[in-house]
């Protein structure tokens, strides 16, 4: 099977001297690109290990220098850091499962026909005209505040819950399928949850794992909320909490002990060895995800 | 839309778990996106916040102003900047973000070994899921006036004083080509699921009549790609008035206020941490008003291109 696909590609893509000097070319920016993508990213986890003094004369490259493990042993006893760390783990815990089952109860009743569901066309306007029509931040935070969200983790979780434009990846997926499912299982008596949970869901597993790989990100990586609707520091999810230490250092709430370290550690490398723990979750779930994503995206996205 | 429903089937099974099943979405989109845009009356009166409550405030204790903000604004000097910024920017971004990863999905399809291939095409969409927190940070460090790497670098040749993100006239392409690092990934893959769909007979085909790969690719590839570059386009239309808070607020500073201040930092700054809500909240209505046209306009256009439409 292997070879003979090779051959085929061999007489597509001709084996001329011509074709394999463009091949070395070709594979080498391949590569650039790569390292590039990489390379900021080694810089960083470079920083972090390295020792405060070889961060702050700017000797660091690409390599470690002076190796030390100080910087994650600041961050370890940094209560503010995992406290964080905890509240975006527990946001996305609730919010990656909320954010799923809304697409899902939106998707399935609209991914029906119009004659076998009356009221569909409304129901398509009414969420397109919001994914149309943004009625800006301030507007928004104003809501949120009169229904007493502030400084809750709901925040960050509810005024976000229904997320049209994930729905229509899950939607155009079940619109794929065929209506015979549907019909069969209809006539053996299942009722449309158990149709959507039996039947849909499992066969919408490419959409789902993309949907949850790009939930998960985007709770992981969003600060912007947690800047606006809490106010109290202490309960940052990771990423504000991150956006304002790199931004701001505060001296003033930190013990003596905490002081000492960071006497001996350069504030550049603490957050070298912060940013570090925080793009390794995602790191970590990327790779199990990854496989779907490709088929999930082009099947349920835009397609030409 | 589509007539394809099974007539026979038409008034068996009862609609109502479909409506039931929407219940509470419907419930929270009136309430976290309806509900905004009547916070949009804000933008026509004096906002005070009281006690009282959001509606309250809104059509009881703030007076009116009819078009007052508006007119402040198109007045304001730094109004025309803030928006010629924002559409620089976001234009920039837009084709960067369809060009090259065009020319970089033809490429990559060059590959012959699919190994190779995943492990590029994975790893180049590895920035796309970091946040502009974390990478904002590292770009900083990067090119920090003082220690950063490439800083350092360009002192080795004798380059001194450069400090990509304080310097007003590099600001704009440091934005479009950061945010096209980062973002690289996604259309490369719309891009390549687009060229594994197209007929490989039409090759073959060429193959025999002689045209070599080169022109494989101009006669066939880039024509069969060229739906979805104008999908894409057309799309990205309708975000033309956000350039990317996240990214420009992280990189940004009053140094590169010029070139670099986009409406949403404006607006944020004045209505979040101004204090400033009917200001904002013009702001703001302004930015969605035009984007809602221009996707209407897109939408339309799409539709009549034969493609099938946004919706």
């Amino acid at each position: 099977m292997k070879k003979k696909e090779k051959s085929t590609d061999e007489i597509l893509m001709g084996s001329s001297s011509s074709r394999r000097i463009f091949n070395v070319f070709n594979y080498i920016l391949m590569a650039i690109l790569t390292l590039l993508a990489l390379v900021p990213l080694w810089y960083i986890l470079c920083l972090s290990f390295s020792s405060s003094s070889a961060v702050d004369a700017g000797k660091v490259t690409f390599w470690p220098v002076g190796f030390t493990l100080h910087s994650y042993e600041f961050i370890l006893q940094n209560k503010e850091f995992y406290h964080a760390f905890g509240i975006s783990v527990l946001r996305v815990l609730l919010g990656v499962p909320i954010n799923i089952l809304m697409c899902m109860l939106i998707a399935y009743p609209l991914s029906k026909p119009e004659g076998r569901f009356p009221g569909r066309k409304f129901y398509v306007w009414f969420f397109l005209i919001t994914m149309f029509f943004d009625a800006g931040i301030i507007p928004t935070f104003m809501v949120v505040k009169y229904t007493h969200l502030m400084n809750s983790i709901w925040s960050l979780i509810i005024p976000g819950a229904v997320s049209v434009f994930n729905m229509m990846i899950l939607l155009n997926f079940f619109r794929e399928l065929p209506q015979e499912l549907e019909e069969s299982a209809l006539l053996d008596g299942a009722g449309h949850g158990t149709i959507m949970f039996k039947i849909y869901v499992p066969l919408a597993k490419p959409a789902i794992a993309t949907l949850v790989l790009f939930c998960f990100v985007s709770h992981w990586n969003n600060w912007m909320d947690g800047l606006m609707y809490i106010n109290n520091s202490a309960k940052y999810p990771l990423q504000t909490y991150l956006q304002g230490i790199l931004t701001t250092p505060d001296l003033t709430t930190m013990t003596n002990a905490q002081l000492e370290i960071l006497a001996s550690t350069s504030r550049k490398a603490t957050n070298a060895a912060q940013i570090v723990i925080t793009t390794l979750p995602i790191m970590i779930v990327y790779p199990f995800l990854q496989k779907y994503y490709t088929k999930g995206l082009t099947l349920g996205g835009v397609k030409g | 839309m589509k007539k394809n429903s099974s007539k026979a089937f038409k008034g068996r099974a009862s609609s109502l778990p479909l409506h039931l099943m929407l219940l509470v979405p419907v419930i929270l989109t009136i309430i976290y996106k309806y509900g905004p845009m009547m916070g949009l009356v804000m933008a026509f009166e004096d906002y005070i916040p009281s006690k009282k409550g959001f509606f309250f405030s809104l059509f009881k204790s703030s007076t009116w102003v009819g078009l007052d903000w508006f007119k402040y604004i198109f007045q304001m000097p730094d109004f025309s900047m803030i928006v010629r910024n924002t559409i620089v920017i976001a234009l920039g971004k837009l084709i960067a973000k369809i060009v090259v990863p065009l020319i970089f999905a033809l490429l990559l399809n060059e590959v012959i070994h699919n190994k190779f291939k995943r492990i590029v095409q994975s790893i180049t969409f590895i920035p796309y899921f970091l946040s502009w927190v974390i990478l904002g940070s590292i770009l900083l460090q990067i090119f920090s006036p003082r220690t950063g790497v490439f800083t350092q670098l360009l002192e080795f040749f004798g380059v001194h004083d450069f400090y990509l993100f304080g310097t007003p006239s590099l600001f704009q392409p440091a934005l479009i080509v950061s945010d096209l690092w980062k973002e690289i990934g996604y259309n490369t893959i719309i891009f390549l699921a687009a060229l594994t769909s197209i007929d490989p007979g039409l090759y073959e085909a060429a193959a025999i009549d002689g045209a070599g790969r080169f022109k494989q690719v101009l006669y066939i590839s880039i024509p069969s790609l060229m739906g979805m570059v104008l999908l894409l386009t057309l799309l990205g239309i309708g975000s033309i008035m956000s350039a990317g808070f996240d990214q420009v607020y992280m990189l940004y500073s009053p140094a590169v206020y010029s070139t670099g201040d986009i409406i949403d930092t404006y607006s944020f700054r004045m209505g979040i941490q101004g204090g400033q809500y009917s200001l904002a909240a013009a702001v703001g209505l302004f930015k969605s008003v035009v984007s809602f046209i221009l996707m209407v306009i897109a939408n339309f256009m799409t539709s009549k291109l034969g493609n099938r439409s946004i919706l």
